[in-house]
C-alpha cells in the first residue's frame, strides 16, 4: 500500500468522518478511494446502530433523557457509527441550524430532528429547509410557536436568513433588508405545533408540527423582491433560489469539510479562501437543483479538498470522538460515558445546547488557553492508557517490526498510525531526541508498550494534532 | 511585582441574549411602558422605586442596596448608531468598537496590550467560562481562559511526576515559536506557551482563597466568585472578564419567569462579589462593568419581547459615583426607532470614561474615536 494512498485515506476520513483506525484505513484504500467517497455518500449501504439493544443498556437516555444523556446517546452514536458521514452531515447541520436542549418541551426533541438531519441533511436544500420550519426543536428555539398573526414574534423569520440559509450579504452587499425579515415573519405566521401530552413527571411526549390557518397572515407581502400572498412554502421557494443560498451552503461545505474560512458573521465582506472551488459548489448546487449530496461528491473527488490535509482545527467533538474510535474505548456503553462526553463540553462545544443561535465560532477560535489544556489533557490521557485495543494495535504493530527499533522509527511509526500526521522537522527531532534519551527500544519487554503510549501522549500534545 | 499603590481593576459582567432594559430599570411612573407592555410588565407596586419615574425590578434586590449606598451607576439609553438587532452582529460591536466593518480585535485585548506590551504577565487579563469572548482577543495579547479553576494545569493526566516534568519540558520547546509558520500556528503556539504558564500560577489562587460570603450555585455566581479568587491572589491581572452563559437573556417568549431568574442570580452575583472584595479591604481598586448587547422591543409580544435597542448597563464599585447616568429614552411612538427605543449615550463614551478616568489609558486608539466621558469615576 502507498504511504500517500494511506494518507489521503486517513485525510479523507477524519473530514467525512471522525477519523479511523490504521486497520480500517488500509482496508479502505485497498477499495480505492471514489468507492470510498461513495460509500461514504449512501449510508443505507451499511448497517445502522442497534438503536434497541443500547437502550437495554441506557434506558434513562429514554425515559429520564436530561441534556448530558441526550449528548451521551449522540456522541456514543459518532463513535460506533458504520455510517460515518451520517452522523458527519447531521453535526454539520446541527452547528449551522442550532437548536437548544432547554427550549423543549420533551427531552429528546433534538434527537427527532438528528434523525431529520441524518435522513435529509445530504439532500435536496429547499426540502431541508421545509424539514427546519415545520421542526418542533426549531419552532422552540426560535419561538415560532408563538408568533401569531396580529403579535408577529420575529425570532425565526430573521434567524432564517441570517443564519441558515442567505446570510447577511456577500461580495459587500446586503442578501436581505428589515422589511424581508418582517415579510418572512408573517408569512411564517400559522405555523406552529401541536399541544403535547404531558408525560409526568418528566416533562411532555413529543410535539409535532401543524399549521393553523385561523392564525395565518393572509395579507400580501413582498419578500425579496417579489409580490404575493406567500406562505412559508413559498418563502422557502424563494430563498433557496437565491445566488445567496448557494453561496452560503458553498461556504459552509467548505468551512466545514475542506479548509477553515473566516467566522460565519464576516462574510458579507471577505471573500472565500478558494473563490474557484466556492464556484464549483455554487454550479453544482444549481445544476444538480439543490442536492448536497451532490455538491458533497464534486467536494471530495476535488484537487482542492485533496490537497487540504491539516487545514482545519479539529472541533471538540471530533477531537473526543475521533480519539475514541482511534484507540477503540465505548464500544459499548459502560460507567465513565458521562465525563468521556463533557469532555467536549469543557472544550468548548456543548452539544445540543449551543452558546447562541449562531452556534460555535470554530477553525482557531476553539483553541484558547483553557480549551487547550482540556484537549491536550483529554487526549493524552486516552493515547497513554496502553491497555486500550487500539493502542495496544500500535504497539503490537511496532513490535511486530523487529527485535529493537531505532528512536526515529518509533516517532514515524506513531505519526503514521495516528492517521499519516506530519511534524515540523524541529518538533520532530525533539521527540526522537526525548525517545533516545530513554534507551533502547527493545521490543520485547515490556516496558515498550509504554513507551510507545509516552510517545503517543508527545505526539497528540503538538500543534499539528490540533488540525485534521 | 509588590508596590505599594494599587493598580486599578477593571471586572467585566457580559449578559448575552439581550437584557430586556425596560424590565430592568422599568420605567414605571410612564402610562406609555403599561400601555405597551400588556403582557410582559411588572406592576409598578412591585419595582423597587429609585424615583418617582424609575426603579429597579423586584429581582435586583442585592443591587438595589448598593444603589442605595451609592456604589451603583446606572448607564441609561445606552447604545450606538444605526443598531444591529442580530444578536452577534451587536455583540461583535460591543466588543470590537467597529460599527461599520466586521473588526476582529476587541477592546480589552487592546487594553491589556498597554497595559502589559512586553508580555511580563500572562494573567494580566483572565476570562472565566468556555471559549474567549473578541472583546478580549488582539494579535499577540495572551488572556488566560479557565473553564474550572480548581482543576486547570497541563498534561495533569501523567501521574509519575518525572514523566510529566520530562513531557512539559518537550512541549514548552515543541511550542516554541519559529520563524515563519504563519499566524494560525504562531497563535496556537503562543496559546500552548502561555497556558503552560498561567495554568501554574493560577492553580495558587484557590488554595488561598477563603471568605464568609456563600456565593450561588448558578455558573454566573461561581464564575463571579472565580474572579474573586484571582483578585486576591494578587496575581497582577487588570481584566476579569466573565459571560452569562447560553444565551439567556434572549427573552422572546416566557419572560416573566426566566428573566426573574435571571435577575435573581445575576443580582446576587454581583453583590455578593462587592461583598466578598469589601470583607478582604480588596474592593477599592475594582470596578465592574455589567452589560448586555441590546435592549428589547418596546411592545411584548405577548409572552416575550422581540430585539429591540437601546438598553442599560451598569458600573458597581466601591470607588463608584452612584446614580442615574444619562436620560431614559423616551417611549412616545414618534420618538421610537422602528419600535425600539432611541439610545442617547454611545457606549464607546462608558468605555471611554473606564479606559482613561479608571484605567489611565488613552481611551481614543482603544474605543476607535474621542466621545463624550461620564462622571461616575
Amino acid at each position: 500500500m502507498a504511504d500517500k494512498d494511506i494518507a489521503l485515506m486517513a485525510h479523507l476520513m477524519r473530514r467525512a468522518g471522525f477519523g479511523a483506525t490504521y486497520e480500517e484505513l488500509e482496508a479502505r484504500a485497498a477499495k480505492g478511494y471514489e468507492a470510498t467517497v461513495e460509500e461514504l455518500l449512501q449510508p443505507d449501504t451499511q448497517p445502522a446502530i442497534e438503536r434497541d439493544v443500547l437502550m437495554r443498556y441506557q434506558p434513562q437516555w429514554v425515559s429520564q433523557a436530561g441534556l448530558e444523556g441526550q449528548q451521551e446517546e449522540w456522541t456514543f452514536r459518532m463513535i460506533n457509527t458504520k455510517r460515518p458521514l451520517e452522523e458527519k452531515i447531521a453535526l454539520f447541520w446541527h452547528q449551522i441550524f442550532c437548536t437548544g436542549h432547554a427550549k423543549c418541551e420533551y427531552p429528546r426533541q433534538q434527537q427527532l430532528e438528528f434523525d431529520m438531519f441524518r435522513t435529509m441533511g445530504m439532500g435536496d436544500f429547499s426540502q431541508l429547509l421545509m424539514g427546519l420550519a415545520t421542526d418542533p426543536a426549531m419552532m422552540f428555539y426560535l419561538d415560532n410557536c408563538m408568533s401569531h398573526k396580529d403579535a408577529i414574534n420575529e425570532n425565526w423569520g430573521r434567524e432564517l436568513l441570517e443564519l441558515f440559509s442567505l446570510g447577511v450579504g456577500m461580495d459587500g452587499e446586503a442578501n436581505y433588508s428589515e422589511e424581508d425579515v418582517k415579510e418572512c415573519a408573517r408569512a411564517f405566521t400559522g405555523w406552529t405545533v401541536t399541544n403535547s401530552v404531558p408525560r409526568y413527571p418528566y416533562g411532555k411526549y413529543e410535539a409535532a408540527f401543524i399549521y393553523d390557518p385561523s392564525d395565518h397572515d393572509y395579507g400580501e407581502k413582498t419578500f425579496l423582491g417579489e409580490t404575493g400572498n406567500w406562505n412559508g412554502e413559498d418563502i422557502v421557494k424563494i430563498i433557496a433560489k437565491q445566488p445567496g443560498a448557494a453561496r452560503f451552503i458553498a461556504r459552509h461545505l467548505y468551512n466545514f469539510f475542506v479548509a477553515d474560512e473566516p467566522q460565519v458573521p464576516a462574510w458579507q465582506d471577505s471573500a472565500p479562501r478558494d473563490p474557484e472551488a466556492i464556484k464549483m459548489l455554487e454550479d453544482e448546487y444549481y445544476r444538480s437543483n439543490y442536492d448536497v449530496r451532490s455538491m458533497l461528491r464534486v467536494l471530495f473527488n476535488s484537487d482542492f479538498f485533496k490537497d487540504a490535509r491539516f487545514t482545519k482545527v479539529k472541533s471538540p467533538t471530533e477531537t473526543v470522538v475521533g480519539t475514541m474510535r482511534l484507540v477503540g474505548d465505548f464500544d459499548m456503553p459502560k460507567p465513565g460515558l458521562n465525563a468521556m462526553t463533557l469532555t467536549i463540553r469543557y472544550m468548548g462545544q456543548d452539544l445540543l445546547n449551543p452558546p447562541t443561535v449562531e452556534g460555535w465560532h470554530t477553525g482557531r477560535e476553539w483553541i484558547d488557553s483553557g480549551t487547550l489544556v482540556e484537549r491536550i489533557n483529554f487526549t493524552a490521557d486516552a493515547v497513554g492508557k496502553t491497555g486500550l485495543p487500539g493502542v495496544q494495535a500500535i504497539i503490537n504493530r511496532l513490535a511486530s517490526e523487529g527485535a529493537t527499533i531505532s528512536a526515529e522509527r518509533l516517532v514515524d511509526g506513531c505519526l503514521e498510525m495516528l492517521g499519516a500526521y506530519e511534524l515540523a522537522e524541529g518538533t520532530r527531532r525533539e521527540l526522537v531526541s526525548l525517545a533516545n534519551g530513554e534507551g533502547e527500544l527493545r521490543t520485547g519487554t515490556d516496558e515498550f508498550g509504554q513507551r510507545v503510549g509516552q510517545m503517543l501522549q508527545s505526539i497528540v500534545s503538538t500543534t499539528e494534532y490540533l488540525f485534521a | 511585582m509588590t508596590s505599594t499603590k494599587k493598580d486599578p481593576v477593571l471586572v467585566v459582567l457580559q449578559l448575552s441574549g439581550g437584557n430586556d432594559g425596560l424590565n430592568t430599570i422599568i420605567p414605571y411612573g410612564d402610562p406609555l411602558y403599561l400601555d405597551n407592555r400588556p403582557n410582559v410588565r411588572i406592576e409598578s407596586e412591585r419595582v423597587l422605586p429609585i424615583s418617582d419615574h424609575v426603579g429597579f425590578n423586584p429581582a435586583m434586590g442585592p443591587m438595589k442596596r448598593l444603589y442605595d449606598e451609592g456604589k451603583v451607576a446606572i448607564i441609561q439609553g445606552i447604545g450606538y448608531p444605526n443598531p444591529s438587532r442580530s444578536h452577534f452582529r451587536s455583540m461583535d460591536i460591543w466588543h470590537t468598537c467597529e460599527p461599520d466593518k466586521v473588526g476582529d480585535e476587541g477592546w480589552l485585548g487592546r487594553a491589556i496590550r498597554d497595559i502589559d506590551p512586553e508580555k511580563e504577565n500572562v494573567l494580566t487579563g483572565v476570562n472565566f467560562g468556555r471559549g474567549l469572548p473578541r472583546s478580549l482577543v488582539a494579535p499577540g495579547v495572551p488572556v488566560a481562559s479557565v473553564g474550572n479553576l480548581e482543576t486547570y494545569g497541563v498534561l495533569t493526566g501523567i501521574e509519575v511526576e518525572e514523566q510529566r516534568a520530562k513531557a512539559l519540558d518537550v512541549f514548552s520547546r515543541v511550542y516554541s515559536p519559529m520563524i515563519g509558520q504563519g499566524p494560525v500556528l504562531d497563535y496556537l503556539a503562543q496559546t500552548g506557551l502561555d497556558a503552560l504558564e498561567g495554568a501554574d500560577i493560577l492553580s495558587t489562587a484557590p488554595e488561598m482563597y477563603s471568605s464568609t460570603v456563600e456565593y450561588g450555585n448558578d455558573t454566573v455566581a461561581q464564575y463571579m466568585r472565580n474572579i474573586a479568587q484571582v483578585h486576591l491572589a494578587n496575581l497582577g491581572t487588570r481584566v476579569l472578564y466573565t459571560t452569562a452563559p447560553y444565551n439567556s437573556f434572549d427573552t422572546h417568549a416566557g419572560e416573566l419567569a426566566n428573566h426573574t431568574r435571571l435577575w435573581t442570580e445575576t443580582s446576587n452575583a454581583v453583590a455578593d462579589f462587592y461583598d466578598d472584595l469589601k470583607e478582604h479591604g480588596a474592593g477599592d481598586n475594582v470596578v465592574t462593568l455589567v452589560f448586555t448587547e441590546f435592549g428589547r422591543r418596546v411592545h411584548d409580544n405577548g409572552s416575550g419581547t422581540d430585539h429591540g435597542s437601546g438598553g442599560v448597563a451598569f458600573v458597581v464599585g466601591e470607588s463608584v459615583n452612584g446614580g442615574l447616568y444619562g436620560e431614559y429614552p423616551s417611549l412616545e411612538a414618534e420618538k421610537l426607532l422602528e419600535g425600539d427605543l432611541h439610545y442617547n449615550n454611545d457606549f464607546r463614551g462608558l468605555y471611554s470614561t473606564l479606559i482613561e478616568k479608571w484605567m489611565g489609558l488613552d481611551a481614543k486608539p482603544i474605543v476607535n474615536g474621542s466621545f463624550e466621558q461620564m462622571g461616575f469615576i
